[in-house]
């Protein structure tokens, strides 16, 4: 074989800890190297130049670049060799930038390394063989997951192209935490008359399914065919008969069940619609509060319900769908405040989270919209907000800014003093952070034109007194201690990953970060992508954002998925496992481990079994390789002898 | 069958605690709890130590809890959060890989690090338990409306503590109303006293006990109950201080934990040197009741 080198500078990203000549220099040594060559940046279009033409004029049969990571330019120098002649698997890379040059300023050992690296490279290659993909096709639905707003807008752009979406929602509702919101900043419109008609365009458009109440279980295959199994959970109402008339709701005797959607400000009861925007508006039975459940007996809503639609025999149902993409939109829930024991951990009715405020100030919430004490329901005077409740605070462990909280706090104080123009409104904060559009002009709105009381510092303590809560705080810009009597507490209370999420992005096999937000491909130039083909994130699910962000990222998604679905076919990777027939003792050990089950047995003629792979569904891993007693099963394009070459060359 | 436990009562419990020392080894042993006194102990070191070198402090605490494993007593307890401080600076510096040797080498004395050290709150709370101490409850602190203070150190800062919760810690509560007396819902449990500050600016202390005394008057306490020695110096003995700074008449006794308990336990005030406080209680030792008129007049 004849191979050429190529050693990457990097600008100076590689050359200032390696010496890339001499180990250009010393790569011409290995056997079948017969070009070797330092270049600036080899991915650059004359870097790809120059290695197409050693190609050429060399007659190499084989390329090994020394760069950065292959997960960044192997696509690159593989599209690169192809247009040369070469099949894009005669082509290896030797990460001597994240591996050897970020890692260690010694420039002795570094050039070592990186030297032992592409000898590595170039004694694998020799072992290389072309592989060519093979061809599945494209099964064109997509399946979003999470009816927020940011799944609405996925769902909603997937459909306008004219694809066939599903769209799952765990709640009964779709609309998300969007859904529970008053007013949106910095325009103060009201959210529900900007979402509603998104949420009703889900219901109508005739190719997005919707399941409500409904999670998904499994998920099964890769781009392009993915099969997925999704839970219905028992609602105990037939939605193909409930008219949402709300009869039912009306009539329940279970008048004391927490309501979740106002954030447990009011009580709701054990079956109904959960707000009057509701899609679909169907009613659901709480099972935990139902009558019927918890005592035995109740049967209210059965006799009354017009549509003969209450079953309380009901049971979980499974389906089981296909598609070719997945739209990750599960959102976030809200930082639980009650480990602030500064703060009263929870003790005090009337120190409430951000969106328990959103709830009082909507006019669908527990007071119909009158600013009121939870406690006694009272107009409050005096109201204290605290900034970064959960968010930049290593000692809850959530050291991250969730984006949002001081811009929802200039809103709940502005439409406060809208509401209440004898009230004074005080906001304690860390630093303002308004980096959007009109976001900083309207936190000073806040300021200077609706006179709310800005002070820079923490609260290191909130404590009742005579109904009032002291709120005792500091101001860092007086060096002065400060206290409020306050009558309601309003803590800003930070974003969090999702309840689930950690187990979904197990069945998704996509990565999270150590707070449980998604991993994007690219923290910069694939925001979208997952580092899982065909799983596309969209909204809070990612990272904290807010509602633009949200929705801007659920239509990307949208035309990720569209190019996606633009061709009939795709092409699956070449590297799966490989069964040699001849030396397979049938013994079924890599029918065992395989965690994809994608090894079945085959039977010869004369009834001999010899294990099968099935290339459309093998991932690649490499477990059947490693397990098989008779290295029968091989990896292609990393097989024992590519490995064991490696090791080779390495100890010699 | 009785507990051993060593005991480490520290320099502030011979002199002006002296009553927190006579009261814990009275009510130890009313628990039937031996508490065998570490032989030769020696100072903490104290603030000083502390602020002028973490491994001097070490060092120091380090030499009593030695000698207290000598005793094969498996827990060091000491009434003082001062001392308990120390000594879980001992047993930490001990436990750290990268200050373990210099450490010993300092000590010079055989030491395993297997002894746990603990507070009186904790001996009571944690081991012998709320519920049996109100099962050997004989005299009911009757209704007697108290104040629980447990400044800032007895269970901050959390991960050193481990015990109790930093913000609203519960455990003296919890083993006053197990025998028998009413609390008021006291919101300065844990803020600052001014510590040491009552020795070199004692204006700061007038100003925070002045708080402490006023939310603890206003709820109508008859009395403030405390764990910690420099926190009841600086409420009892510069209640007058406190007085003359405010220009009020706080007449609230602040008292030691053990001292209640003794008496709930059926001992007399003389075996709890009740003597020794200085804001002397308006209400009966020997049978605290609750006084109705008094409560009312300090609400109103």
């Amino acid at each position: 074989m004849r191979i050429g080198v190529f050693v990457c500078q990097c600008g100076t990203n590689i050359a200032s800890t390696v010496e890339t000549e001499a180990v250009a220099r010393e790569a011409l040594q290995h056997p079948d190297v017969v070009y070797a060559t330092s270049y600036m940046y080899t991915c650059s279009e004359p870097g790809q130049q120059q290695i197409q033409r050693a190609i050429q004029e060399e007659n190499l049969q084989g390329v090994v670049v020394a760069a950065c990571s292959p997960r960044m330019h192997e696509p690159t120098f593989r599209r690169a060799v192809e247009k040369a002649g070469l099949n894009r698997f005669m082509f290896e890379m030797a990460n001597i930038r994240e591996h050897v040059s970020w890692i260690s300023n010694d420039r002795q050992a570094n050039t070592r390394k990186a030297a032992e690296l592409v000898h590595m490279a170039v004694a694998k290659l020799r072992f290389n063989h072309p592989l060519s993909p093979s061809r599945v096709a494209i099964n064109k639905r997509v399946l979003v997951i999470g009816g927020g707003v940011a799944g609405i807008q996925a769902a909603l752009d997937c459909a306008e192209g004219g694809l066939e979406v599903v769209l799952v929602e765990r709640q009964p509702s779709i609309g998300g935490k969007m859904a529970k919101l008053d007013k949106t900043f910095p325009t103060i419109d009201c959210s529900s008359c900007i979402l509603g008609p998104k949420m009703v365009d889900v219901a109508q458009k005739e190719n997005i399914r919707l399941y409500a109440c409904s999670e998904v279980e499994s998920v099964a295959g890769y781009i392009g065919n993915f099969s997925v199994q999704i839970r219905r959970k028992a609602t105990c109402v037939d939605w193909n008969l409930c008219t949402g008339c709300g009869l039912c709701m009306e009539k329940c005797p279970a008048k004391k069940v927490p309501d979740h959607f106002n954030e447990d400000l009011g009580n709701t009861r054990a079956i109904g619609i959960p707000f009057p925007q509701a899609i679909p508006k169907k009613a659901t039975i709480d099972k935990e509060h139902c009558r019927q459940f918890t005592r035995g007996k109740c049967g209210v809503c059965k006799k009354i319900c017009p549509v003969g639609a209450i079953d309380y025999e009901m049971e979980d149902e499974f389906i089981s769908e296909d598609f070719g993409a997945i739209i990750v939109a599960t959102g976030f829930d809200l930082f639980d405040h009650s480990s602030y024991g500064e703060y009263g951990g929870g003790r005090f009715p009337d120190v409430i989270s951000g969106l328990q405020y959103e709830r009082i100030l909507s006019a669908s919430g527990p007071f119909g919209g009158h600013i009121q004490r939870p406690s006694d329901g009272r107009q409050p005077r005096n109201i204290v907000f605290i900034a970064c409740v959960g968010s930049r605070d290593a000692s809850v462990d959530r050291p991250y800014c969730s984006g949002v909280c001081c811009m929802y706090i200039a809103k709940q104080a502005i439409l406060t003093r809208d509401h209440l123009p004898d009230s004074n409104c005080y906001v304690f904060y860390m630093d303002i952070r308004s980096p959007g559009k009109n976001y900083d002009e309207f936190v000073r709105r806040a300021q200077e034109e609706y006179g709310v009381n800005y002070i820079r510092g923490r609260v290191g303590k909130i404590y009742p007194k005579n109904n009032h809560l002291i709120v005792q705080g500091a101001d860092t810009l007086l060096g002065a201690q400060v206290e409020v009597e306050a009558d309601l507490v309003v803590l800003a209370t930070g974003v969090e990953a999702s309840a689930g999420a950690r187990e979904l992005a197990e069945k998704l096999r996509i990565s999270y970060d150590q707070y449980g937000f998604y991993m994007e491909s690219h923290p910069k130039l694939r925001p979208v992508e997952t580092n899982t083909a065909g799983v596309y994130l969209a909204g809070v699910c990612q990272g904290p954002k807010d509602i633009p962000s949200s929705v801007a990222q659920g239509s990307a998604a949208a035309a990720k998925v569209q190019a996606l679905f633009s061709r009939d076919t795709i092409e699956t990777s070449p590297q799966v496992a490989l069964v040699n027939e001849r030396a397979c003792v049938a013994c079924g050990k890599c029918i065992q481990v395989c965690p994809f089950g994608a090894i079945q047995w085959k039977e010869l003629r004369g009834g001999i079994q010899k294990a099968e792979v099935l290339p459309s569904v093998c991932q690649g891993c490499g477990l059947c390789n490693a397990t098989c007693p008779p290295k029968a099963v091989q990896l292609q394009h990393c097989t024992d002898n590519q490995i064991l070459a490696e090791i080779d060359v390495l100890c010699a | 069958m009785k507990r051993r436990i060593a005991y480490y009562q520290g320099c502030s419990l011979e002199g002006l605690a002296i009553e927190y020392d006579t009261s814990t080894r009275a009510v130890c042993e009313a628990l039937d709890v031996e508490l065998v006194e570490i032989p030769d102990w020696s100072c903490c070191g104290s603030t000083p130590a502390h602020s002028h070198d973490a491994l001097l402090s070490a060092v120091l605490a380090g030499r009593n809890l030695a000698i207290a494993e000598s005793t094969g007593c498996e827990l060091a307890m000491t009434p003082c959060p001062g001392c308990l401080k120390s000594l879980k600076g001992a047993l930490q510096a001990f436990h750290n890989q990268s200050e373990r040797d210099v450490f010993l080498e300092i000590l010079a004395m055989p030491f395993t690090g297997h002894i746990k050290a603990i507070s009186i709150l904790q001996l009571l709370y944690e081991i012998i338990g709320v519920d049996e101490i109100s099962r050997r409850v004989i005299r009911p602190l009757n209704d007697l409306v108290l104040a629980p203070y447990y400044g800032c150190l007895l269970s901050r800062p959390a991960q050193f503590a481990e015990f109790d919760d930093p913000e609203n810690p519960i455990s003296m509560d919890e083993l006053l109303v197990g025998a028998g007396a009413k609390l008021v819902d006291f919101p300065y449990k844990t803020e600052c006293c001014g510590a040491t500050y009552g020795v070199t600016r004692n204006q700061i202390v007038a100003r925070l006990t002045g708080r402490i005394l006023d939310m603890a008057a206003g709820l109508g306490a008859q009395a403030i109950v405390v764990a910690c020695p420099l926190c009841q110096q600086n409420l009892d003995l510069r209640q007058s201080q406190v007085n003359r700074y405010w220009k009020r008449r706080f007449d609230i006794p602040v008292v030691y934990i053990t001292q209640l308990l003794g008496l709930a336990l059926g001992l007399e005030p003389e075996q709890l040197a009740w003597d020794k406080l200085f804001v002397e209680p308006d209400w009966p030792l020997t049978a605290p009741a609750v006084e109705r008129d008094h409560l009312e007049k300090a609400q109103s």
